[in-house]
């Protein structure tokens, strides 16, 4: 380019810049600081003066006030929620699952909430730290999004909750279970979950495997994620509480495809069970090779939630009869969950496939329920959500007659209400999943 | 008008159906479909099928001197591929493929016909928009230079300014968006405003006329201080970034700026001293991890060290793992030394991701927590903030990559790059320069983790694939390797726009990929580079293309 | 270009500090590894049945890496550009068979005739995988021939992306799971049958490449082409032929890879192509780049030592999770071998020479 035009050009660009810098109206909203060692915010006064029971906002001329910062809705404008799960890769059936399970609590809502349309917007977080670190950048910029449902795996969760909770945004878990994401050391503020802390799930495992199989030697395996090694480590120490002995703990990583070595180290011990609380495919790969080591040809598989779908059985086939499988146990859940279910089967053709739709439901409800509390709705038509009063709403969550049964958030983000169930394969029919090819077996 | 000439252009028009089948049956098509550009009906799909019979019928109607030909031909093959389109759209409805391909459904049909179904309606539409679309091309290809280029780039930018609404929208003042764009897109009289400012735009910059008109516009600015003014008004622009551009701007001008650091880098080790380094990432990933093990309390439970006394180390650390990566290569010649670099990239991702050194790196699950760095009471946290350390660095490494460039190492480089024999022979230490060459490209790499671990505030191992390195070396290639604004070029091509068109990101890499190919086709010296390479490039490419012609063209075989 | 081999140029004094340090490395990694290794026998874990397992599983994964080496070296060869895309290549037979294997099981054509099931199975993937890597050349390749080295890799690397995502794309980025072949099913004696009919298929697929480059005429104009390619054009070689024929049989022999794989692995993905990609690649060089038996001979020695190699090295040292370093000792041998033996196990001339 010829240096006349090009210095013109560029003069150009930079008066276009200055008008647009000068005539910027509103910076968008800042986020906070850090949730972590930050400086002392100004302890500005709650937000909405109507007593926090009350599910109708009030009219209020001013614009509340936040600690964390305000989310402006003009008439008009949908009420974004976004939705932060695994929709790709072995793990979709799981992101799937729970995104449908908004997709209906929206459609009961009937896509509209206080007046306003309610938008869905989502990014797929990969059952990853990377996939959910990347998740969580790009809702965290969008100044749009009041809250989020979300993650499907800890391993996102780890890693993007903190992401979440410095740009002033909430998060609600369908599916994650790791102890550590509500441990009071680690827990962020923005973070909440509907699904079970691992402790139940490790312990009922055990007590499965111990009491009721009566078996005494296990092995562990774990893929490196938060969630596996939480599981298999809560799962050893209550397996050895009750008089069991772990003789072996080993880790895979997710995209191995080659089991052999572990399964073959592990045979040295002798083992009578092995647990591999981890997701497809490599879940699926153990269960297919395991078979096929000399040591192992009499040993009980077990898995947990993360193996919950119909991938589990369709992939491994033959190998796959006889696995134990932990994870919530949908079979007490009541009349509103068959009427759920109903809905499921007639929006996307085929039952659940995993077991976290009805928490996912669930979460969504709890967020409308705390947007409702504390949403302030200007005579303009203007609403303001104000984003820590929202969090704080959701922590003040009390008795939520949800799918999964009574919801009460303790201040460590845990909202469950836990049951846990084991289900056996017994058919790799999975034409009518989950009751042509799993059966609940304890308790 | 021959039989060859008929061939040519239902071949042309062919490979037009077929990518057309491609993309829709990968998804993209209907994916795109999402997108409303102008109005309410343009969407990006539409969009793209109208450029897609417009470039079958100028692929066919270059070779033509005469209008008539041009467009004859042209609207044949665009013709062409519309029948292809409509046989996609027919055997979608027809037969229920959704098992195998799962794009294969009636949406998909609904998208081919252009919104009516495959009817006689549908047929119709789809045939006549093809065959607008091959005169339009080929009236515009016949037009006069530069007019011909002028429209379209302007139909280009208008249509780009469509799709970037919802980056441009939060940062443009209201009232120019509220009459520019729609509820989704442009709107109509929006759409028209941008075409007609930027085919004045593109005019002025492209005719004669335009020429002398801003030649005599600068002739007010005395000559020497040209250079130094257009400079400043560079670094002006740059720096303004963080005052207009919202959160989600800043966070890709922040990723843009990591690659351009890292481009920079390896740019001293490929594009200066010509060492074919896929393993950059290596270093990147040293200089992240060195942040985050010395920042965070996470690890190392004794003590965590501060931001800025974390930085010069991670930088050294860096520095050293140049060294040992460059030591064990300085025999091996081009793809081996690619495939040893690549060799060592992968090794240190499976040692952070390993459990054996998960007391020391953190594993699978990566470290969190890492400090942000601090400047007295002021602390930097948002991504504008970040901005200014992101945007001093390049400057810092665009400032050194100079003066290498113009130093007598950076002479040493350029000649081992041609040819490092003769370079021994004339005297210049192989074993330094090579060295050198890594530790210094290293530091750059390291610099740019460093400040990648502090914005996101963890490193997880699947950050530092070898994806990173191809990216790098692809933006480099893009750029035009040696050149310095090749770099930023490419880093925006590859990262920036990638970032920016966020919701597609299910077809990034398939895109990445057909432009990887693309380039390295039809400009493998790059989009600016530096005049002794692209002279060496183009001359062995087109050395080829003489000696065998035939099999370059399509057509008989 | 006619010049002094590089090893006898670089023995000057010049370089001897540098060589010292890679040479120590060099030593010390081999000393570790040799004490991890008598440190695990001694402490006995394993029985020797398992060690055989090992083994034996090792030459199956070896023998498919071997097969997709073979197209990988013979490129090299012909072309002195390392196909990137030729792991898409073997991906695209085993995810396309997939459908194929999966209609012949739904009708039952899998259980009634297992075995034409199965050779059906391997000969439409090895087309498939044909078809993609002499559209690849086609498309992507032959334009670039002349062009400096980075060119081609580029391209490459970009056609690898674009095959990826293009399957992605079209049939999802879920995991597709073959149906078990019932005749497979089970052990023979000690050893899998899967995995002996991996050997079967792969010594059989050698045998015929053997055969087909030895004996007819197609061969032989690939074998001259890949020695010189300005002399075979001149003695009347058509040398675009013999690339496209290099490509079209080292993609089927990908194709045939696949469906192998499939059989050991069941599980099959769009990014599955990627690993065994460089693997293979790893193992050509191992045995000699442009060296046929050499990609053989590689590709059973690092699947071997991939297989034993995590157990044997690094158990007796008690490192937690050794099986993870799998693809450290892979990557490490590589470049061990670019190192201090460029040409390979079995040595070849392309590997130290100076390509102009």
């Amino acid at each position: 380019m010829q240096r006349p035009a090009r210095l013109f050009t560029m003069l150009l660009l930079s008066l276009v810049f200055v008008l647009a810098a000068c005539q910027r109206a509103q910076p968008t909203p800042t986020p906070a600081p850090a949730a972590q060692p930050s400086p002392t915010q100004p302890a500005a006064p709650a937000v909405s003066p109507t007593p926090a029971a009350q599910p109708t906002p009030q009219a209020q001329v001013t614009k509340p006030t936040d600690p964390i910062g305000v989310l402006e809705i003009k008439p008009g404008e949908p009420i974004v929620l976004a939705w932060m799960l695994t929709v790709s890769g072995g793990t979709a059936q799981l992101g799937e699952d729970s995104k449908r399970g908004i997709e209906i609590a929206i459609d009961d809502l009937g896509g509209q909430l206080l007046g306003h349309k309610i938008e869905l917007v989502g990014e797929d977080s990969g059952c990853n730290p990377e996939g959910g670190q990347a998740a969580a950048t790009r809702l965290a910029a969008n100044p749009r999004i009041v809250a989020i449902v979300g993650s499907s795996c800890s391993s996102e969760a780890r890693v993007g909750a903190p992401i979440i909770d410095q740009a002033g945004l909430v998060m609600v878990s369908p599916s994650n279970t790791a102890p550590d994401l509500t441990d009071p050391a680690k827990h962020v503020n923005a973070y909440l979950r509907v699904a079970h802390n691992d402790k139940v799930q490790g312990r009922v495992a055990a007590e499965f495997v111990v009491n009721k199989l009566g078996l005494k030697k296990v092995a562990t395996i774990h893929d490196g994620s938060l969630y596996a090694e939480q599981l298999a480590n809560v799962f050893a120490e209550n397996v050895k509480k009750l008089g069991g002995t772990v003789v072996a703990q080993e880790a895979v990583s997710p995209d191995d495809t080659d089991m052999r070595p572990v399964l073959t180290r592990i045979a040295t011990q002798q083992p009578e069970l092995i647990y591999y609380p981890i997701f497809n495919p490599a879940g699926s790969f153990i269960t297919i090779q395991a078979k096929e080591i000399s040591g192992l040809e009499n040993v009980k598989l077990m898995s947990a939630d993360g193996l919950l779908e119909p991938q589990t059985v369709q992939n491994a086939g033959q190998a796959a009869v006889g696995l134990y499988l932990s994870g919530p146990d949908l079979t007490v859940l009541g009349p509103k969950y068959q009427e759920f279910v109903q809905k499921y089967q007639q929006k996307y053709g085929t039952k659940p496939v995993a077991g976290f739709h009805a928490h996912a439901y669930d979460a969504t409800m709890m967020i409308v329920e705390a947007i409702k509390k504390v949403a302030v709705q200007a005579p303009d038509g203007t609403l303001y959500i104000p984003r820590k009063a929202l969090r704080d709403a959701l922590y003040e969550t009390k008795n939520f007659q949800g799918l999964t049964g009574n919801l009460t958030c303790d201040p460590n983000g845990d909202c469950a209400d836990p049951k846990i169930a084991v289900y056996e394969v017994f058919s790799t029919d999975t034409a009518n999943w989950p009751d042509s090819a799993i059966r609940k077996i304890y308790p | 008008m021959s039989l060859a000439t008929l061939r040519r252009a239902l071949f042309i028009g062919l490979l037009g159906g077929i990518a057309v089948w491609h993309l829709s049956l990968v998804g993209l098509l209907p994916a795109f479909a999402q997108r409303r550009l102008i109005g309410e009906t343009l969407t990006f799909s539409y969009a793209l099928l109208v450029a897609l019979f417009a470039l079958a019928a100028h692929a066919t109607g270059r070779r033509y001197p005469g209008a008539l030909q041009r467009v004859a031909w042209g609207t044949l093959s665009a013709l062409t591929a519309g029948l292809l389109v409509l046989a996609l759209a027919f055997v979608v409805t027809q037969v229920n493929l959704r098992q195998i391909f799962l794009n294969a459904t009636p949406d998909l049909a609904r998208v081919l016909t252009f919104g009516a179904g495959v009817s006689p309606a549908g047929i119709l539409r789809t045939l006549l928009i093809a065959a607008v679309a091959g005169i339009v091309s080929g009236v515009v290809g016949a037009a006069p230079a530069p007019w011909g280029r002028v429209s379209v780039s302007a139909a280009l930018a208008t249509l780009l300014l469509g799709l970037l609404r919802d980056v441009l929208g939060p940062i443009l003042p209201s009232g120019l968006v509220s009459v520019l764009y729609g509820p989704a897109g442009l709107s109509v009289p929006g759409a028209v405003v941008i075409f007609v400012l930027f085919f004045l735009l593109f005019a002025l910059r492209w005719s004669l006329s335009g020429r002398a008109g801003a030649e005599r516009l600068v002739a007010f600015v005395p000559s020497p201080a040209r250079g130094p003014l257009a400079r400043l008004v560079v670094i002006f622009l740059l720096a303004s970034v963080p005052l207009w551009a919202g959160l989600f701007l800043s966070n890709v001008a922040d990723f843009v700026g990591f690659y351009i650091l890292m481009g920079l880098g390896l740019n001293l080790v490929l594009g200066f001293a010509g060492l074919l380094d896929l393993g950059y990432v290596a270093f990147f990933a040293v200089g992240a991890y060195t942040m985050a093990v010395l920042t965070s309390p996470e690890i190392g439970q004794r003590f965590t060290l501060d931001f800025w006394v974390a930085l010069p180390i991670a930088i050294v650390l860096t520095v050293c793992a140049g060294l040992l990566v460059g030591l064990p290569v300085l025999r091996m010649r081009g793809d081996y030394l690619a495939i040893a670099t690549l060799g060592f990239g992968e090794i240190v991702r499976l040692l952070v991701l390993s459990d054996w050194l998960k007391p020391y790196l953190g594993g699978a699950q990566g470290v969190t927590r890492i400090a942000r760095p601090q400047i007295g009471p002021f602390r930097i946290d948002s991504p504008q903030e970040f901005y200014v350390l992101v945007l001093v660095s390049c400057l810092l490494a665009w400032f050194l990559s100079i003066r290498l460039r113009d130093s007598r190492l950076g002479r040493a480089w350029f000649a081992i790059r041609e040819d490092e024999f003769v370079a021994q022979a004339m005297g210049i230490n192989r074993v330094t320069a090579k060295l050198s060459a890594f530790a210094i490209g290293a530091s750059f790499g390291g610099l740019s983790g460093a400040l990648f671990a502090s914005l996101v505030g963890s490193v997880v191992p699947a950050s530092f694939s070898l994806l990173v390195s191809i990216n790098v070396v692809a933006l480099l290639v893009l750029g035009g390797m040696g050149s310095l604004p090749g770099v930023v070029v490419g880093a925006l091509a590859l990262v920036g726009i990638p970032e920016l068109l966020r919701e597609f990101q299910e077809y990034r890499l398939l895109v990445y990929g057909i432009v990887l190919i693309a380039m390295m086709l039809f400009r493998p010296a790059g989009l600016l580079p530096e005049r002794i390479h692209r002279r060496e490039l183009e001359e062995a490419v087109e050395e080829v293309r003489e000696v065998a012609p035939a099999e370059i063209a399509p057509g008989p075989s | 270009m006619a010049i002094a081999t590089p090893r006898s140029f670089l023995s000057g004094r010049r370089l001897e500090a540098s060589q010292l340090i890679v040479w120590t490395i060099g030593a010390v990694l081999l000393g570790i590894v040799f004490v991890g290794s008598v440190l695990t026998l001694r402490a006995g874990h394993y029985t020797a049945a398992q060690w055989r397992d090992f083994i034996v599983f090792g030459i199956a994964q070896g023998s498919i890496y071997a097969l997709i080496a073979l197209g990988y070296t013979m490129v090299y060869g012909v072309l002195r550009m390392i196909n990137f895309a030729h792991g898409e290549v073997f991906m695209s037979g085993a995810m396309t068979t997939f459908f194929l294997a999966d209609y012949l099981n739904r009708s039952g054509f899998l259980k009634a005739h297992p075995w034409i099931s199965l050779i059906a199975m391997l000969l439409f993937s090895g087309l498939v995988s044909m078809t993609i890597a002499v559209l690849v050349e086609r498309i992507a390749y032959r334009p670039l021939r002349g062009a400096p080295r980075l060119v081609p890799l580029i391209t490459a690397v970009g056609a690898s992306f674009f095959l990826q995502y293009t399957f992605r794309g079209l049939f999802g980025s879920g995991v597709r799971a073959y149906p078990a072949i019932p005749v497979l099913q089970g052990k023979l004696w000690v050893f899998q049958k899967t995995q002996i009919a991996v050997f079967v298929g792969v010594a059989i697929t050698l045998l015929l490449l053997l055969l087909f480059l030895q004996r007819t005429r197609a061969g032989l104009a690939i074998r001259a082409v890949a020695e010189d390619r300005e002399a075979a054009a001149l003695m009347g070689v058509d040398v675009d032929r013999a690339i496209v024929m290099t490509f079209a049989v080292g993609g089927f022999m990908a194709g045939i890879a696949g469906v192998l794989y499939a059989l050991v692995f069941i599980q099959v993905q769009f990014f599955m192509g990627f690993l065994p990609g460089i693997k293979a690649f790893t193992a050509a060089v191992l045995g000699g780049i442009g060296n046929l038996p050499g990609a053989a001979v590689g590709g059973l020695v690092l699947g071997v030592i991939e297989s034993v190699g995590p157990s044997l090295f690094f158990d007796g040292y008690g490192i937690r999770a050794a099986h993870q370093l799998k693809d450290v000792i892979a990557f490490t041998i590589l470049v061990l071998i670019l190192i201090f033996r460029p040409t390979g196990i079995l040595g070849e001339r392309l590997g130290g020479e100076e390509r102009v």
